[in-house]
């Protein structure tokens, strides 16, 4: 059905898919989902095209970038044979803003207002990696009060919550159980609004800072959190009741977007992707950042690599963030939310009042920030959909020399044309859903 | 506030590549030649998931800290390894010469650099060799030159609407 003038008719080019007969065989294999391992017994399997089917018998199709089941302006072209997906394309860059590009025109101290809009849905993990990362440059890593760095762990693991819990509500939502849009946002919510006392902000709070976090948690913080915490286990077992163990659910999940151990690594995938093949990875445990190896959690892996595992570990991770929140409640201390280093700290506001010196200091930071040290630096952390790494370069200056995010949703989407091949057109939406995109990061 | 260590003598090095310290990081620093057997031997010694490939414009920032012997070029490849085995974490940093941006694609060893090197190829104009896909992946094909150089610079270039009539 699909022709070559066809498929130019936009502008996307080259970025297209394109029919077979145009392509390197390298090429299609990729876009059949084959992780090419160049191993020398492997190797042979190059010349392999699968020969699925005559062209003439297939058909291009967009998906997106408009669909509402592709969490945003993701295009996915999918080859399909009848209702098979022979090749799947992701096309992405929909809504690059040029993040990383704007990041080199911000200081140190405006970098976490930039940095916070590209996961949009897990912003407090997107500042923490920025601030580590900065942190490490200054060399003052390890001296974050410790409250500050507790309140660092409370708020990323309710912001793990959030997002888990938005993922549960458009995972319904794509297959067709429509209540559990409504169930998932109105818990989210009940975190959301606990962020909007703390942080002043719903999203995008910046809120983690270079040198601990913006502000005290305000009074009454204890009961919000106790609350939520109360809410959530009862609401998650009405999720099982209403999903988990609903045969119709399963069929529509299980055995659906395969993947396997080693497919997922050599695709670099990570977070609930990678631990549903079985591969118990969690930077929280593996290289422990914060306090959490002062904190006992479960590693919550999955065996088969489908979406109905890609599910049941996000819903369960919930309950882990939960018994995390119960310890940090026990262990958060008094004392200082932020650094005591004038270097980064602006002075508090009563001073300013009183001393020339702390209004210049003040005037000075907030207008030309504060100098790093020459070097550069790579942080990673367990961010709800995997691994958020920074990767800043300083020259000596007050700005970023060059800022990159490694966004794990930008690589996740990589594993779509292995789990979609030979699966049917109404599975991709299950498969998009379990991959949990989010479109902000993966353009930036 | 400590700079960068200074490399001790002799200089460390990992399967005969140069080996700094960043900020207690380890980051191993190959010349282009030797790039593709470092990459094979670190897959091969248990680095087995790649997180991370980006590339730096080092432009307006040459005196930069590299260990003795490798020399400073405009561009430089940046790729971060995981070994999930031994938690470890590597950085190796290859220097491109602006005369002829281009390296080898990680492609065939850790299938999932192709986006990352797609995205490095369309901010930088860095090219892979055997790289199966080469396109741009965040800009639209008939964008004029490459974001992220530092000679791009913001708000000189007009705003380009693809697909408008003007």
């Amino acid at each position: 059905m699909t022709s070559v003038e066809n498929i130019f008719k936009t502008n996307e080019g080259a970025q297209e898919m394109r029919a077979r007969s145009e392509i390197s065989a390298k090429e299609i294999l990729r876009e059949v989902g084959s992780v090419l391992r160049m191993s020398e017994a492997e190797a042979a399997k190059l010349g392999q095209i699968p020969a699925d089917a005559d062209e003439d018998q297939t058909m291009i199709i967009n998906m997106g970038p408009q669909h509402p089941s592709t969490h945003g302006v993701l295009r996915l072209m999918l080859e399909l044979q009848g209702e098979k997906v022979l090749r799947c394309k992701p096309i992405i860059g929909y809504l690059h803003t040029g993040m990383e590009k704007t990041g080199e025109e911000l200081t140190y101290m405006q970098g976490g207002t930039n940095v916070t809009r590209m996961d949009y849905l897990s912003p407090l993990n997107n500042e923490l990696v920025f601030s580590m990362a900065v942190e490490k440059l200054l060399g003052i890593e390890n001296d974050i009060p410790e409250r500050a760095i507790w309140m660092r762990m409370l708020l990323s693991e309710l912001n793990r919550m959030s997002s888990h819990l938005l993922f549960l509500a458009t995972n319904g939502m794509d297959l067709g159980a429509v209540s559990m849009m409504l169930y998932g946002w109105r818990e989210r919510e009940e975190v959301l609004r606990f962020f909007q006392k703390v942080t002043g902000l719903r999203m995008n709070h910046n809120f983690i800072r270079p040198g601990g976090v913006a502000a005290d948690l305000p009074a009454g913080w204890r009961d919000d959190v106790l609350a939520i915490l109360e809410m959530l286990p009862g609401r998650l077992a009405e999720y099982d009741i209403l999903m988990t163990d609903q045969p119709i659910w399963r069929e529509r999940l299980q055995g659906v977007g395969v993947i396997t151990a080693d497919e997922a690594l050599a695709l670099g995938t990570s977070g609930p992707i990678l631990r549903s093949t079985g591969v118990a990875w969690d930077l929280r445990r593996d290289q422990p950042y914060l306090h959490y190896d002062k904190v006992e959690f479960d590693v919550i892996v999955g065996s088969y690599g489908d979406a109905f595992d890609r599910y049941a570990i996000r819903i369960n991770e919930i309950r882990e963030s939960i018994r995390i929140v119960y310890q940090i409640l026990d262990a958060m201390p008094l004392g200082d939310y932020r650094i005591q280093n004038k270097k980064v700290t602006p002075p508090p506001r009563a001073r300013i009042d009183e001393s020339m010196e702390a209004l210049i200091h003040h005037f000075k930071i907030f207008t030309e920030g504060f100098k790093v040290p020459e070097g550069e630096v790579y942080v990673g952390i367990e961010s709800p959909r995997g691994e958020i790494g920074c990767y800043i370069v300083s020259d000596g200056g007050p700005k970023p020399y060059r800022i990159h995010m490694r966004a794990p949703s930008f690589v996740n989407i990589q594993a779509l044309p292995h789990m979609m091949r030979g699966g049917l057109v109404a599975d991709a939406v299950a498969v998009i859903s379990s991959i949990d995109p989010v479109l902000g990061e993966v353009d930036r | 506030m400590s700079d960068v260590e200074v490399t001790p003598e002799p200089q460390p090095q990992l399967h005969g590549c140069l080996l700094s310290d960043s900020r207690g990081q380890q980051v191993v620093h190959p010349t282009r030649a030797q790039y593709v057997a470092l990459m094979k031997k670190l897959l091969d010694g248990g680095f087995v998931m790649c997180s991370d490939l980006t590339a730096a414009d080092y432009l307006t920032h040459s005196g930069r800290t590299l260990p003795e012997g490798i020399e400073a070029e405009r561009f430089e490849i940046v790729v971060n390894l995981t070994a999930i085995a031994t938690r470890d974490r590597i950085r190796v940093r290859v220097q491109v010469p602006e005369s002829d941006p281009s390296i080898a694609s990680m492609f065939d060893l850790w299938p999932g650099t192709e986006a990352m090197e797609r995205e490095v190829f369309d901010m930088f104009g860095i090219s892979f060799d055997g790289h199966p896909d080469l396109t741009r992946i965040l800009m639209p094909e008939d964008w004029d030159g490459h974001p992220l150089r530092k000679d791009y610079s913001i708000g000189r270039i007009p705003v380009q609407f693809k697909g408008s009539n003007s």
